[in-house]
C-alpha cells in the first residue's frame, strides 16, 4: 500500500534543513536528551517493538542486534559504527539523509550509544561523498557547541563523541567486517565470523554496525514510540515495521528517493512514485540494489501453503506483493537496500548482466578463490558473449561458476554476485541463447534508450 | 625528496590522531591528507605515513594499493570520474564517457596531454537517480548531457 510519510525526510525540502536551527524547531535532540536519562534496556525494548529491520541490506532486526551488546567491562569500551559506505549499485538513499538532514543521524548516534553502553560512534562515509562528510562534520560541530555532544551531553554524565571516518574507494568496505578493518587502518578485507562484532568488533571491542538510515530513524522511533512506529507498516504483523526510504532509478520517468511506510509494492514504486516505465514496457526490476535477483512482471506468486509469507498474494503478480524483508526473500530475491533499478524492454538483459558482473569482478577483494576466480571467469565469458564470440555451452559454464561461488566464501559478496547472476541466466535464458546464436543482433544490444 | 606536511596539515594530523584509540586507525585519513598535498602516494609519502603512525612501510603500501582512490602514480591537476555502473549506463553513461574521451583526447584511465585532467571511470557513486553523472574533483555533476559536459570540461581545460 502506498503511504507517503515524512518521519525521515521532513526537512528535505526546507531551506537550510541541514542546520541545527531548523532541526531544533522540529523538536530535534529532545529524544537524545530523554534517552540519556533512560536505562539501556528500556531503549533496546523500544527498538525491538519498532520492528525496524536493518536498512543496510540484510534486514536484521535492529533491537535484537542491539541486545547482543554485552555489559560494559572495565577497559573494554564499546563502539557504534555507522555504515555510510553506500556503494551497492542502484542505491542512493543514505546520501540524501547526510546531505539534507545530518542531525537526525547525530541524534540517532547519541541514543544508540546510550542503548549499547558506547561512548564513541564512528560514521564510516565513502570518500567520494564530500558534501555528505562536510554536512555531518558541520552537524557534529554545531551539536558540540550546544553541549549536545562531548563530556556531558545535556549536562548528563555520559560522554558521547561522534566522528566521521572516510573510506577510500572500495565497495567491499560496505561489508561490516571489511568496514571494521578499514576503520582500523587496514586493507578492507572481510573477517571470518565468528567472532561477531558484538563480541569483538572495532579495535577488538564490542561493536554494533548499523546502516546510516537505520540510525537516522532512531529519533523517530523514540518520538513515536516503538509500537506506533512499527504500525506505520502494513507488514507490522510480520515484524517488519515503520517507514523507510525507497529509491527508484533506471528507465522510469521520475527517478528519486521517496519516503513511505513499509508495505509499498514494486508496482507502486515503479508506476506511482517512479512515474512509470520510460521508453517502453517493463522488462525487469532489480528490487533492492544490484545484489538482489531481478523479478519479471510476468511472474505470478505461487504460494498455496497458508503458512507461506506470500499466501495472501497467491495468484497475483509479484509486482503487487508488499516489499518486505521476508516477502522478498520468499520470492527468491531480497529486499536489499530498497532501491530498485528498472529496465525497460528496450534494454538488453545480456548487457545489463555484463555491466554488473564487470562491477563484481572489479570489486572482489580477492581473499577467497571461488569469488576471486569466479567473478573473473564470469566477466570473461560475458565479454565473449557480448563480442559475439561465445559458444552455447558457455551459458552452462556460467551457471556452474556461479553455483560454485554460493556458500564457499568468507563474506556475502559471493552470494551477492552469484544470486543475481543466476537470476539473469534463469529468467532470460532464451534471450541469452538468441544473443549467442545471432551474435547479439536479436537484441537491442543497448542499455540506454 | 622527503615529504613534509604543511603547518595546516600538521594541525589536521593532530586532530585526526585524537579521534582513535591507536595510531594505525589514522592510516587512511592520513594517506588522504598527504595525497591532497602531494597529488599521489609516492614512496616518500608512504615512508612519511609509516614513520608518523609507527607502521611498517609494507603495511602502508598494502593499504594504499588496496583502495582505488589512492593514486599510485602522478595524476593531472583535475580528476574526472564518469560513473558507468548499471543505473548510469541505463541513462546513457557510455555516451558521456565517449564524449569525455574525445574532448580530452585520452582513453579513460589516462591524463590529458597538457596534464590538466585525469579521466577515469567510477563504479556506482550513489547518485543513481540522477544519471548519467560524473565527479569532478570534489563535486558531483548530475543529469549530464554532452552540452553540460562541454561547459565543465571547458572550465577545467581553460579553453
Ligand atoms: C558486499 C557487501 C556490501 C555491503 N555494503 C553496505 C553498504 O554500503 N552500506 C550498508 O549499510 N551496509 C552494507 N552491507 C551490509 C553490512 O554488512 C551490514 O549488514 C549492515 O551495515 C548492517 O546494518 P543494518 O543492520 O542497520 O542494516 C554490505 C554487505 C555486503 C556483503
Ligand atoms: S567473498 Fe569475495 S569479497 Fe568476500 S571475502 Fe571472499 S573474495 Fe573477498
Ligand atoms: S550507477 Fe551511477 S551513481 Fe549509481
Amino acid at each position: 500500500m502506498l503511504k507517503r510519510t515524512t518521519h525521515l525526510s521532513a526537512r528535505y525540502d526546507v531551506d537550510n534543513g541541514h542546520t541545527l536551527d531548523v532541526y531544533l524547531k522540529d523538536g530535534g535532540y529532545e529524544q537524545a536528551k530523554r534517552a540519556l536519562s533512560m536505562e539501556r534496556a528500556a531503549i533496546v525494548d523500544e527498538m525491538k517493538a519498532a520492528n525496524l529491520r536493518g536498512r543496510g541490506g540484510a534486514g536484521f532486526p535492529m533491537g535484537v542486534k542491539w541486545s547482543f551488546m554485552p555489559e560494559v567491562q572495565p577497559g573494554k569500551p564499546h563502539y557504534l559504527v555507522v555504515n555510510a559506505d553506500e556503494g551497492e549499485p542502484g542505491t542512493f538513499k543514505d546520501r540524501t539523509l547526510m546531505e539534507k538532514d545530518p542531525h537526525s543521524t547525530i541524534e540517532g548516534c547519541i541514543i544508540a550509544c546510550r542503548a549499547m553502553g558506547a561512548h564513541t560512534a564512528y560514521i564510516y562515509v565513502r570518500d567520494e561523498l564530500h558534501l555528505s562528510k562536510d554536512r555531518l562534520w558541520a552537524a557534529i560541530h554545531e551539536a558540540k557547541a550546544k553541549g549536545f555532544l562531548g563530556a556531558k551531553p545535556f549536562g548528563v554524565d555520559y560522554p558521547v563523541e561522534v566522528y566521521v571516518h572516510t573510506g577510500a574507494g572500495a565497495y567491499i568496505c560496505g561489508e561490516e567486517t571489511a568496514l571494521l578493518n578499514s576503520l582500523e587502518g587496514r586493507r578492507g578485507e572481510p573477517r571470518l565470523k565468528p567472532p561477531f562484532p558484538a563480541q569483538s568488533g572495532a579495535f577488538g571491542m564490542p561493536t554494533t554496525v548499523n546502516n546510516l538510515e537505520s540510525i537516522a530513524a532512531v529519533p523517530a522511533v523514540m518520538k513515536l514510540g516503538g509500537e506506533a512506529f512499527s504500525k506505520l507498516s502494513t507488514l507490522h504483523e510480520a515484524r517488519d515495521g515503520g517507514c523507510r526510504l525507497f529509491g527508484v532509478s533506471g528507465h522510469v520517468n521520475t527517478p528519486g528517493i521517496y519516503e513511505c511506510a513499509v508495505g509499498l509494492t514494486l508496482r507502486e514504486l515503479i508506476y506511482d512514485l517512479g512515474g512509470g516505465v520510460k521508453g517502453g514496457q517493463l522488462l525487469a526490476v532489480i528490487p533492492g540494489g544490484s545484489s538482489t535477483p531481478l523479478l519479471r512482471p510476468e511472474e505470478i506468486v505461487d504460494a498455496p501453503d497458508e503458512k507461506s509469507p506470500l499466501h495472501k498474494w497467491h495468484g497475483q503478480s509479484v509486482l503487487d506483493v508488499p516489499m518486505g524483508v521476508d516477502t522478498m526473500r520468499a520470492l527468491g530475491t531480497m529486499l536489499g537496500t530498497c532501491c530498485a533499478i528498472v529496465l525497460s524492454d528496450k534494454a538488453c538483459p545480456v548487457r545489463a548482466m555484463h555491466n554488473l558482473m564487470r562491477f563484481y569482478r572489479h570489486e572482489s577483494c580477492g581473499q577467497c578463490t571461488p569469488c576471486r576466480e569466479g567473478t573473473g571467469w564470469i566477466e570473461r565469458i560475458l565479454d565473449r558473449i557480448v563480442a559475439g564470440e561465445a559458444e552455447m555451452e558457455e551459458l552452462d559454464r556460467l551457471h556452474e561458476i556461479a553455483g560454485n561461488i554460493m556458500g564457499n566464501t568468507i563474506c556475502a559478496f559471493g552470494e551477492g554476485t552469484a544470486m543475481p547472476a543466476l537470476g539473469f541466466l534463469r529468467k532470460f535464458r532464451p534471450d541469452f541463447e538468441q544473443f549467442v546464436k545471432t551474435g547479439g543482433t536479436s537484441s537491442t544490444g543497448k542499455l540506454a534508450l | 625528496m622527503a615529504f613534509v606536511p604543511t603547518p595546516d596539515h600538521e594541525d589536521k594530523l593532530k586532530q585526526i590522531l585524537n579521534r582513535y584509540p591507536n595510531k594505525m586507525a589514522a592510516c587512511i585519513p592520513v594517506l588522504h591528507l598527504a595525497q591532497q598535498q602531494n597529488g599521489w602516494v609516492s614512496d616518500d609519502v608512504t615512508a612519511w605515513v609509516a614513520e608518523t603512525l609507527d607502521l611498517s612501510t609494507a603495511h602502508v603500501f598494502g593499504v594504499a594499493t588496496f583502495y582505488s582512490l589512492f593514486n599510485t602514480e602522478p595524476v593531472g591537476q583535475h580528476q574526472v570520474w564518469v560513473c558507468r555502473t548499471l543505473s548510469c549506463a541505463l541513462a546513457g553513461s557510455d555516451n558521456i564517457l565517449a564524449h569525455c574521451e574525445e574532448r580530452l583526447g585520452v582513453q579513460a584511465g589516462h591524463t590529458s596531454a597538457d596534464g590538466r585532467v585525469t579521466l577515469r571511470t567510477a563504479e556506482c557513486l550513489a547518485s543513481c537517480g540522477s544519471g548519467p553523472m560524473m565527479q569532478v574533483d570534489r563535486d558531483y555533476h548530475e543529469n549530464l548531457t554532452r552540452e553540460k559536459v562541454d561547459v565543465i570540461l571547458d572550465r577545467l581545460t581553460g579553453g
